[in-house]
């Protein structure tokens, strides 16, 4: 911080380049996430192959979504599993 | 064997045009051949800013539909026989180009020239995907505003997704004045948000507006402006040459000031 920040601080101002830097992280938080359908469902079956391994996955049954709040983003993946492997 | 540089930014009028026109002449400058390509098909600007717009014959059209060879189409500069425009087509549209032939007439000129420089056009559509068709290598141009840092990260991702990692970020109209009072985005805080390497901080500077009137990109110009410092420098940067940054301004923090007093910092 500096003695200009220290004094706005103080006087519960905030300078221009603070205001437009954090509406900059916000609104590339929502761009960053807007991805297209087909880069989610390649994001699901490659978390699919790999779940695999393990579990055997029912993918008709699993959904993967996105969820964009303000400041934040959820990746929620929902995998149905029909059975698991026994460890090798 | 040649290097092809593409200068793109996203957002319209934020100095890809100056920028290309600048480091073609800085690299002419230094005895390098060099051809700067206008991408911008349908609204040519780098011959103006060039100062040839009187010398054109041929132009990339004329170049991919095969009417010219590309010898035919380019226009040597006025003062440094190295460097050379291949205009774009003023009355087509960018469809008038694929990606697969930009990749091929790059491929052809970098056989014989050591830069091809790309000036991109503004947005993200057929005219962007030419211009970076054949580009192994990308600069970023932006300004410390909102809207302009938005756009530069979108196309980092785009040029990511088409194997053109690592682009350079040019920081181009900072106003000094303005980063002191607070009221402008600093160079840390854009490279923060857009997390890829700096080249070079070009500040606001009326001397770019003169030398453009005067078709005479000011890298050339000898008059001690920091504009045609900062664009030099940059252009040893794009060399591989390991400059060091200027000093546009104090940093005036009370705290680095203590720490330096106290030596803690360098
Ligand atoms: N550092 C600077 N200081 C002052 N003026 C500048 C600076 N950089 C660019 N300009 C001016 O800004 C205007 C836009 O610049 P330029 O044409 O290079 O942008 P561009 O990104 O190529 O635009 P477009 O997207 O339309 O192709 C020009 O008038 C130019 O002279
Ligand atoms: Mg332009």
């Amino acid at each position: 911080m500096n003695l200009r920040a220290l004094l706005n601080a103080l006087a519960g101002k905030q300078d221009s380049k603070d205001i437009a830097k954090e509406r900059l992280r916000l609104v590339l938080v929502h761009d960053r996430t807007s991805v297209s359908p087909e880069f989610m469902e390649q994001i699901k079956e490659e978390i699919i192959k790999v779940i695999s391994k393990y579990m055997e996955i029912d993918t008709a049954n699993t959904v993967i979504n996105l969820h964009k709040t303000e400041g934040t983003a959820v990746l929620e993946a929902n995998l149905a599993i029909k059975a698991i492997r026994r460890p090798g | 064997m040649g290097a092809v540089i593409v200068i793109t930014s996203g957002k319209g009028g934020v100095g890809k045009t100056t920028t290309t026109a600048n480091l073609g002449v800085g690299l002419a400058m230094l005895g390098e051949k060099v051809v700067l390509i206008d991408a911008d098909i349908g609204l040519r600007n780098l011959d103006v800013v060039m100062g040839l717009e009187n010398r054109i014959v041929y132009d990339l059209v004329d170049v991919v539909e095969g009417n010219c060879r590309p010898k035919q189409a380019l226009i040597r500069d006025k003062r440094y026989d190295t460097l050379f425009l291949l205009p774009a087509a003023q009355t087509r549209d960018k469809n008038a180009v694929t990606p697969e032939q930009m990749k091929k007439l790059c491929a052809e000129l970098k056989e014989e020239y050591d830069y091809i420089l790309v000036d991109c056009p503004a947005g993200i559509e057929q005219g962007f995907r030419n211009a970076i068709a054949g580009a192994e290598r990308a600069l970023i141009v932006t300004t410390p505003e909102v809207s302009a840092v938005r756009d530069a990260d979108r196309i980092i991702g785009l040029l990511e997704a088409a194997d053109l990692g690592d682009p350079k970020l040019i920081i181009n109209r900072l106003r000094p004045d303005m980063v002191k009072r607070g009221d402008m985005m600093d160079i840390e805080d854009i490279l923060e948000i857009l997390a890829i390497d700096l080249i070079g901080v070009i500040p606001d500077d009326e001397k770019i507006i003169i030398s453009t009137n005067r078709g005479e990109p000011v890298v050339a110009n000898d008059n001690g402006s920091l504009s045609g410092q900062a664009y030099r420098n940059i252009v040893r940067r794009v060399r591989g040459e390991s400059v060091p940054f200027l000093q546009l301004y104090k940093n005036s923090s009370i705290f680095s000031r203590l720490k330096k007093i106290m030596g803690l910092s360098g």
